[in-house]
């Protein structure tokens, strides 16, 4: 018994001490620089992406900081940044208030910086040919809590629309983007229609639009990007015109409102490390080319200039009050 | 219709259902399987193991993520396998029967049917935040050590009351104490069966997603685990990750993770019917 014991755990522990060796030799082509330390992020699966993407680029510059990312959640990552557990938060939304209380209550200063906008899509299937554009109050006539069960055919929306029943599809209740719609459209953030097919995975969400001739969905833009041939966008009139959001409408606000800024937060004790502070500047110079390429839409030079001299004047001023 | 048609009717009606019911899990199974294969199979190769997570679908690999699974495999092997048998053991062979170890039965038996979520919270606040080990290797093994304990308990306790009474007894009436007897009868003779249900317990562990996430498992960790104070993610997580991600390519980036968890598995259940025959084969009284 002991013998066969001894194998097993000692195969495991060479395989690992194998792998760990092997790792270090690699990182040590890259350019050096003298900065160490680790930085830990987590917060928003929606910001992942980007912060992954930062993260990754990081290692080139400077390979001795160990970048780590979560995806807890936004709230779940506030959670942490108000214990002071992690240094940087992912987050799909602002801070609430309950949160910003106990980062007081705890000594933590923040800083709130903007790094991409995220547009929220509403998607019909391709050979839906009767809906090329849809109102606010059309939105919020579907999706509000009033309308689970009475509104349940198209042409209850839109008379000229067929009588054939809608099938609606969305993110599940836990998700941000969630949140944000019902609050953007509903006026109330968490109230909506509860008979919709929900799912926390977006390519699924994908996968039913476009298998179902009379779906109706929302859901992130990046996702549309990636399925254009699946899906049919639908513009959104907020009372000045049908706007399809494209990168241009969504930077510029005329897709409003369904179109978000997502930030990352960081904290004041964490922002006086020099690792930090070079992270977060080294995120804010090269967010505009990442979040483009991972279906993000950057924000203006202009705004972009804005969140640096923020972040900048932040550090100055945490480092005089030490 | 005689009786004698009747009951060979319901014999046929039976031996259909009977033969249904096992097909209908091993032909989801395959199907499963075979679409994974298909999606993910171009997808492995020695760089897609030994590469760190990237934006790139065609450029991230798994390194972290298994090398993390297999650390917590180790540790979490290390912590419950002594605590599970050694209470197996002890509520088999020293527990007066009595109220306290009825209750200590049920509460076991209702531990293993507790959801692992709330074993993560119970990890957060425990491992994390009270004995201060953070989002580490150390705090997730212990986490699901604690979730496979109660499995590895009554397993344990299955096998050693397969054990013969008249070998115990024969033990004891040539003068052998206890631990003796233990140790030298009863434990080589049941050792097939606690492996077994050790290792089964463990494979279910290592696809765990929920509960390391809770405890603070990252999504992104550039660096392999060096020891087990260190941050860590593991393959289900980074697989969750990769599913829900616009670009296709991560899908398949996610269905090749899932062979590599699958083979790992299927690695760890062969174990455990390796050792299940070698232990009977051995066992000679």
């Amino acid at each position: 018994m002991r013998t066969i014991k001894a194998i097993l755990f000692s195969s495991l522990l060479i395989s690992l001490f194998a792998c760990g060796g092997q790792k270090s030799t690699e990182e040590n082509t890259t350019e050096e620089t003298t900065l160490s330390g680790q930085i830990q992020i987590d917060g928003s699966s929606t910001v992942y992406p980007i912060t992954e993407a930062i993260a990754e680029e990081f290692r080139a510059v400077a390979p001795e900081v160990k970048v780590t990312v979560g995806v807890s959640g936004t709230g779940g990552g506030f959670k942490k940044f108000v214990r002071n557990e992690i240094d940087i938060n992912d987050a799909s939304r602002s801070i609430k208030d309950s949160e910003a209380e106990q980062c007081k209550e705890n000594g933590i200063n923040y800083i709130e910086l903007s790094v991409a906008y995220d547009g929220l899509a509403v998607l019909v299937n391709p050979q839906n040919d009767w809906v090329a554009d849809i109102t606010i109050e059309e939105l919020k006539k579907i999706w509000e809590p009033a309308a689970q069960g009475a509104i349940m055919k198209w042409n209850q929306i839109r008379p000229e629309w067929p009588a054939e029943e809608i099938h609606l599809f969305g993110p599940g209740v836990a998700s941000g983007t969630y949140d944000y719609f019902t609050e953007a459209i509903v006026g109330e953030s968490g109230a909506s229609r509860g008979d919709y097919t929900a799912s926390e995975d977006d390519n699924v969400l994908v996968q039913g639009i476009s298998s179902d001739k009379f779906a109706l969905g929302f859901f992130g833009l990046a996702y549309y990007e990636e399925n254009k041939d699946k899906l049919k966008l639908v513009g959104v009139n907020n009372g000045s015109g049908s706007v399809l959001p494209t990168m241009e409408t969504v930077a510029n606000g005329s897709y409003a409102p369904l179109s978000r800024p997502i930030f990352i937060y960081v904290s004041n004790k964490s922002a006086k490390r020099e690792e930090v502070k070079t992270f977060v500047n080294f995120y804010l110079e090269n967010v505009t080319s990442i979040s483009e390429e991972v279906g993000y839409i950057p924000l203006p030079e202009a705004e972009i200039n804005k969140q640096k001299e923020k972040f900048n004047s932040f550090t100055a001023g945490s480092n005089s009050t030490k | 219709m005689t009786n004698a048609t009747k009951n060979r009717l319901i014999d046929k009606a039976f031996l259909i259902f009977g033969i249904l019911a096992t097909l209908f899990g091993i032909v989801i199974l395959c199907i499963f399987i075979g679409n994974i294969f298909a999606d993910g199979i171009s997808r492995l190769s020695f760089d897609f193991l030994d590469n760190l997570p990237s934006r790139k679908p065609e450029k991230a690999g798994i390194l972290t993520a298994w090398t993390g699974t297999l650390w917590i495999l180790g540790l979490t092997t290390l912590v419950a396998f002594p605590l599970g048998v050694g209470a197996g053991i002890y509520l088999e062979e020293y527990a007066k029967k009595g109220w306290l170890s009825n209750i200590l039965e049920i509460n076991i038996a209702n531990l293993a049917g507790v959801p692992s979520i709330i074993y993560g919270l119970l990890g957060l606040e425990i491992f994390v935040r009270i004995m201060g080990l953070g989002g580490s290797l150390l705090a997730g093994s212990f986490t699901l050590s604690l979730l496979i304990l109660p499995i590895i308990i009554v397993s344990t306790r299955e096998a050693i009351k397969a054990v013969p009474k008249s070998i115990k007894e024969a033990a004891f009436a040539l003068g052998a104490t206890k631990w003796q007897t233990i140790w030298s009868q009863i434990l080589p003779a049941s050792m097939g069966g606690i492996l077994t249900g050790v290792i089964l317990s463990i494979s279910r562990a290592i696809g765990e997603t929920a509960p390391l996430i809770v405890v603070g498992a990252l999504a992104y960790v550039p660096f392999v685990a060096k020891s087990p104070m260190d941050e860590f993610t593991v393959l289900p997580i980074q697989i969750f990750n990769w599913v829900s991600r616009p670009q296709h390519g991560f899908i398949v980036n996610a269905a090749a993770a899932i062979l590599i968890l699958l083979s790992i598995t299927f690695v760890m259940n062969g174990i455990a019917v390796y050792l299940r025959n070698r232990w009977q084969k051995k066992v000679k009284w």
